[in-house]
């Protein structure tokens, strides 16, 4: 059998006594497209940010390409297991420096074109580089940290409830780019959504409920 | 010379200055009382003590004492530091050693130049102005860190989560801890003369040396605080920065 991309093996998180997630079992192969559900609170982001090493399980392991993720160097690990956040924030001043920062920590120069171009591929226009992250829309905040994630393709992109500020075309659209990401890109997706027409979308569905698989 | 001598007795009528501050306090019932008599108890108790002091080591002019106050000094500063640095692991060495370096530099400079003489009426009290001014700019700059850390939280987990290294997702946050630590001396140096006359440049006109010759001491001191506190503030935020990561590169909470 081949290895799968990611293998959560009983992973485990505990924080003050609580506990949020609990002998999570999960075997993902590379190139599958997988939607993550469940009620709110019960552990999803933090899945995904267990998965993009963000936090470390307190039980239980985590496997990319069948080692530990703690045998990796954490930035190098986070530029191929990619998480985007449910809320992003964006960083410094403009649109710009946030595209351009993936460019920074790679010590390669800006490619305005292919800004551009992936601008364009989530309904944004290039007037948009030059905006102020604080005059932005939370959808237009969402769109603009997706594209973040995929200037340099990742092996695996977490997705956290990415289109959730974002009306019905433009969600169409994002759902469009991620699929082709992982169909003609061979990017592995974990998408946590609750919209149904993007878990139809997908190969798998995997439930979480208090903490736990329910598949 | 002027006359440099103030008598016991003048110094005791004009503690009817802390009783007129203590009077304000009972009127406006602030409850800083205590606080006021206490904090003027120990000026007096210390400065008592630190003046024999220094007299003694003015007068023993000995390299290894005066080498010795001068690490006190720097000990102490950094004691202070470390205590404003909440959260932040090894506050003391690490204000020991931005206070040290900054301190031992700024002095190297100013002893090169020709500006300092090394002779311990000299090295004490300037060690004494460049350690008190580190000290200030330092707390200063974890003060920033620590509240930065907590409003732009977001900000570094989206920067670690696209693979950035700690330090470059808290460029950022180290840049403005700097420029807040330094921006008191640059204002200082800006407007010095205009808004108040230094103490340095003070003391020595008190002592009835001529103001021309005092603002060029004054310059000195000007130019060595903006070196000093920038370079201490320098050395403590890139080392204070790393303690809010663990070693898989995670913010910690
Ligand atoms: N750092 C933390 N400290 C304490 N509790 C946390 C922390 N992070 C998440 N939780 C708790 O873990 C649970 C799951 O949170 P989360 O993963 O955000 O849920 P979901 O994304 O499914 O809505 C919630 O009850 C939340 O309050
Ligand atoms: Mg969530």
């Amino acid at each position: 059998m081949e290895t799968a991309i990611l293998q959560a093996q009983k992973l485990g998180l505990e924080i003050e006594g609580k506990t949020i997630l609990k002998d999570i079992d999960l075997s993902i192969s590379k190139g599958e497209f997988v939607t993550i559900t469940g009620p709110s609170g019960s552990g999803k982001s933090t899945l995904l940010q267990l998965v993009a090493s963000m936090i470390s399980p307190t039980s239980g392991d985590m496997l990319y390409k069948g080692k530990s993720i703690n045998t990796y160097e954490p930035t190098a690990y986070r530029k191929e297991v990619s998480y985007c956040f449910q809320t992003a924030n964006l960083f410094g001043e403009t649109v710009t420096e946030n595209l351009a920062f993936p460019y920074e920590i790679r010590k390669e120069t800006f490619d305005k074109d292919r800004a551009i171009e992936a601008l364009g591929s989530v309904g944004l226009s290039a007037d948009y580089l030059d905006k102020k992250v604080t005059s932005l829309s939370g959808g237009e905040k969402q769109r603009i940290a997706l594209i973040r994630n995929v200037l340099f393709l990742p092996e695996v992109l977490l997705l956290d409830e990415v289109t959730s500020a974002l009306d019905a075309e433009n969600r169409k659209a994002i759902g469009k780019t991620i699929r082709k990401l992982n169909k003609e890109k061979g990017v592995t997706i974990l998408w946590v959504t609750h919209n149904t027409e993007e878990i139809t979308e997908a190969n798998r569905k995997i439930d979480i409920v208090d903490g736990q698989v329910k598949e | 010379m002027n006359n440099l001598e103030i008598t016991n007795t003048s110094l005791i009528l004009s503690s009817v200055l802390i009783i007129i501050a203590l009077i304000v306090d009972y009127k406006e019932q602030l409850g800083l009382g205590k606080d006021i008599f206490i904090a003027a108890v120990r000026a007096v108790v210390q400065l008592f003590v630190i003046g024999y002091l220094l007299s003694y080591i003015f007068k023993l002019d000995n390299t290894i004492v005066t080498l010795a106050m001068v690490l006190f000094i720097i000990f102490n500063a950094a004691y202070n530091a470390a205590k404003r640095a909440e959260g932040i692991q090894h506050a003391f060495r690490i204000s020991l050693i931005a206070i040290g370096v900054g301190t031992l530099i700024s002095l190297a400079v100013l002893f090169v130049s020709g500006a300092l003489m090394w002779t311990p009426s000299q090295i004490v009290p300037i060690t004494g102005m460049i350690a008190s001014n580190a000290m200030t700019a330092i707390g200063v700059g974890y003060r920033t860190m620590n509240s930065k850390f907590k409003d732009q939280r977001q900000q570094v987990l989206e920067r670690l989560a696209l693979g950035a290294d700690v330090n470059q997702a808290s460029t950022a946050i180290i840049r403005d801890s700097i420029k807040s630590a330094m921006a008191p001396s640059v204002d200082r140096t800006k407007t010095v003369g205009l808004v108040s006359l230094p103490g340095m440049m003070s003391g020595l006109m008190f002592a009835g040396v001529d103001p021309t010759a005092a603002i060029r001491y004054q310059i000195v001191v000007m130019f060595m605080l903006i070196a000093t506190t920038g370079f201490s503030t320098m050395i403590s935020s890139y080392m204070a920065y790393k303690s809010y990561f663990n070693n898989r590169k995670q913010l910690l909470s």
